[in-house]
């Protein structure tokens, strides 16, 4: 089966990716996966300067997930530049660098500072980290913010440009429009989910930061749904995500309406799950004859079922 | 047993593991009941065994259901090993939770994933110096390995091990089997000194002349570590100290471990235990 996957002038050996803030820089995977063999991997979230991110407890597991609030700890633009990407280049993955501002000055300088930076392949615009206060989701929460920062960055990059959208909206379709509109090459969606832990023994929130987003497979039939429903609106690719730990689960999203998906949680619970993805997705492309896997994009036969439904 | 000596930055920024870790289908080969809490499991998992150093740990997928959905790191607690082959691997686990109660519960011939070695180990010392083990608890599990080295290199080995109560003091015989002198503690005063480790830890510090070298290596609470430390400190002996944090994958790519160290600056800066740790220079943490 063909895997490749095309986003906007990039093509992807296949339709897997390491999702933002899942796989540190990639680096620290290059040990235990050949990260050539992924579709691409998208580094955790970088703003021009280093951040500290939240004290520590930062994650908490939750029934068939996780809260997270990190706080988009990291190293800033500059020494990722210097220190991770040689290594990114030689080992031969295709980076998806996940950016971060505060203002959208800092999307568009960070966008400059990477578009000429040799093995960056696209950008995906983080305007949707739940945990952080300043700037990011303020953008991605509103059709304005969200068409300002796409415009602002596609107006000064030729890199692929992808916005990952956050969940935590009343309709995701329509910021995806926005997205679309204002020169997006294609979408990620979604980010995590707000959410919240009590310890009620002590009656103090599990995590430092009091709230945080859900992954895992606790959120993924609503990330289903949200991918649908978007692919309904926009012609750009969607990359989807949102607790996907089967090639089954990779296939929902991809039938729903995805071109491309990213995996996070269930590489911290298995970091040797890619190659298994990968044949999942082959074996299944044997078993229903299908030549390329694009071909499998939004082909969910809802007809089938309202059909039923009209004759029942 | 491999012996190497241990990376030196703090960043690591290029190599992040000293061997390649390894994820196999473990089979348990044996589930002992210390207690009505605390359990060892005999994985058969000699690849990485056979590469641990001690400090290290794995990280361990308990069942294999969504919940509970992360792994769990333990230590390494023994190498097993017949007829100089190396079995697997072994883990002390206390039961506070699912996955360690899974843990107890798990029957031989069960298949639990397990990733390792990972992390930082303890940098063992020579003769003449000394190395005192500071133990709390489940915190005695690192000890087993590294005593087992410092054995190899003739170092004199003191073991000071505090419990809540004598039936949790527990491998005794295998430490003295090992020549280590013990100093045992418990909070009910059931056997050894009543109170706290850290007690004939201070006492023996004050007591000891400065040209002998001694280098402390501490497992255990939090509270218990931090003490430890800054008893080294305050009698100017160094210490390592293996910390015990929520891990998400153990491999650094989640950023959930950090731990918070010392800077030239007034902050503290937050690095990830899995990979600058789990085992710290004592002096190097922001208490």
């Amino acid at each position: 089966m063909d895997l490749t996957v095309r986003i906007g002038t990039l093509t992807l050996k296949n339709p897997l990716i390491a999702a933002s803030g899942c796989f540190g820089y990639g680096t620290e995977y290059a040990d235990l996966i050949d990260l050539s063999t992924l579709g691409g991997v998208a580094v955790k979230g970088l703003f021009l300067a280093e951040r500290e991110g939240h004290p520590p407890p930062r994650i908490v597991e939750t029934p068939a997930g996780m809260l997270n609030a990190i706080g988009l700890q990291g190293i800033g633009v500059h020494r990722f530049i210097a220190e991770k990407m040689p290594e990114l280049r030689a080992r031969g993955a295709a980076v998806i660098v996940n950016i971060c501002g505060t203002t959208l000055q800092e999307y568009v300088e960070l966008a400059r500072i990477l578009s000429d930076v040799e093995g960056v392949a696209a950008l995906e615009l983080n305007i949707s980290c739940p945990n952080i206060k300043e700037g990011g989701i303020t953008f991605g929460c509103s059709l304005h913010g969200t068409a300002d920062v796409v415009a602002a960055v596609r107006a000064v990059t030729h890199l692929p440009v992808i916005p990952k959208l956050t969940p935590n909206v009343t309709d995701v379709s329509a910021i995806a429009r926005a997205a679309e509109d204002a020169g997006a090459d294609a979408v990620s969606l979604v980010n995590t989910f707000l959410a919240m832990a009590i310890d009620v023994e002590t009656r103090r929130p599990k995590l430092s930061n009091i709230v945080g987003g859900l992954s895992g497979p606790a959120i993924r039939p609503i990330a289903v749904r949200m991918v649908y429903e978007c692919r309904q609106k926009i012609r750009i690719p969607i990359i989807g995500m949102g607790g996907i730990a089967t090639a089954a689960d990779a296939l929902e999203f991809i039938i729903a309406g995805a071109a491309a998906v990213q995996v996070g949680t269930a590489n911290f619970v298995d970091p040797l799950i890619w190659p298994k993805l990968l044949d999942g997705l082959r074996s299944y492309g044997q078993r229903h004859g299908v030549l390329a896997i694009r071909d499998l994009v939004g082909t969910v036969d809802t007809r089938a079922r309202e059909k039923e439904w009209i004759s029942s | 047993m491999i012996s190497r000596t241990p990376r030196t930055d703090r960043t690591c920024q290029t190599r992040y593991t000293f061997h390649v870790p390894l994820d196999v289908a473990a089979e348990v080969i044996s589930n002992v009941h210390l207690s009505s809490d605390y359990n060892v499991l005999a994985l058969a998992a000699p690849g990485i065994a056979e590469r641990a150093l001690p400090g290290q740990f794995v990280m361990v997928k308990t069942g294999d259901r969504l919940e509970p959905l992360l792994r769990r790191p333990f230590s390494v607690f023994e190498v097993l090993r017949e007829n100089g082959q190396v079995l697997g691997l072994s883990l002390l686990s206390k039961r506070i939770g699912p996955s360690t109660r899974l843990l107890y519960d798990a029957k031989p011939g069960d298949r639990i994933q397990c990733l390792g070695p990972l992390g930082r180990p303890f940098a063992p010392v020579s003769s003449p110096d000394e190395a005192w083990l500071v133990a709390g608890g489940v915190g005695l599990a690192p000890f087993a390995t590294l005593a087992e080295v410092l054995r190899d290199r003739g170092t004199r080995v003191r073991l000071y091990y505090g419990a809540r109560r004598a039936a949790e003091l527990f491998y005794l015989d295998m430490f003295e089997k090992m020549g280590v002198e013990l100093v045992l503690t418990t909070e009910d005063g059931s056997r050894g000194e009543q109170g706290r480790v850290t007690v004939p830890l201070e006492r023996d510090l004050k007591g000891r002349a400065l040209d002998a070298s001694v280098m402390i290596y501490a497992c255990g609470p939090e509270p218990m570590l931090a003490a430890v430390a800054s008893l080294a400190a305050t009698f100017g002996r160094p210490s390592q100290v293996s910390v015990e944090r929520v891990m998400g994958c153990g491999v650094g790519g989640c950023y959930s471990c950090v731990i918070p160290i010392r800077t030239a600056e007034s902050k503290p800066h937050f690095v990830r235990a899995c990979l600058a740790g789990p085992v710290f220079r004592g002096s190097e943490i922001a208490w």
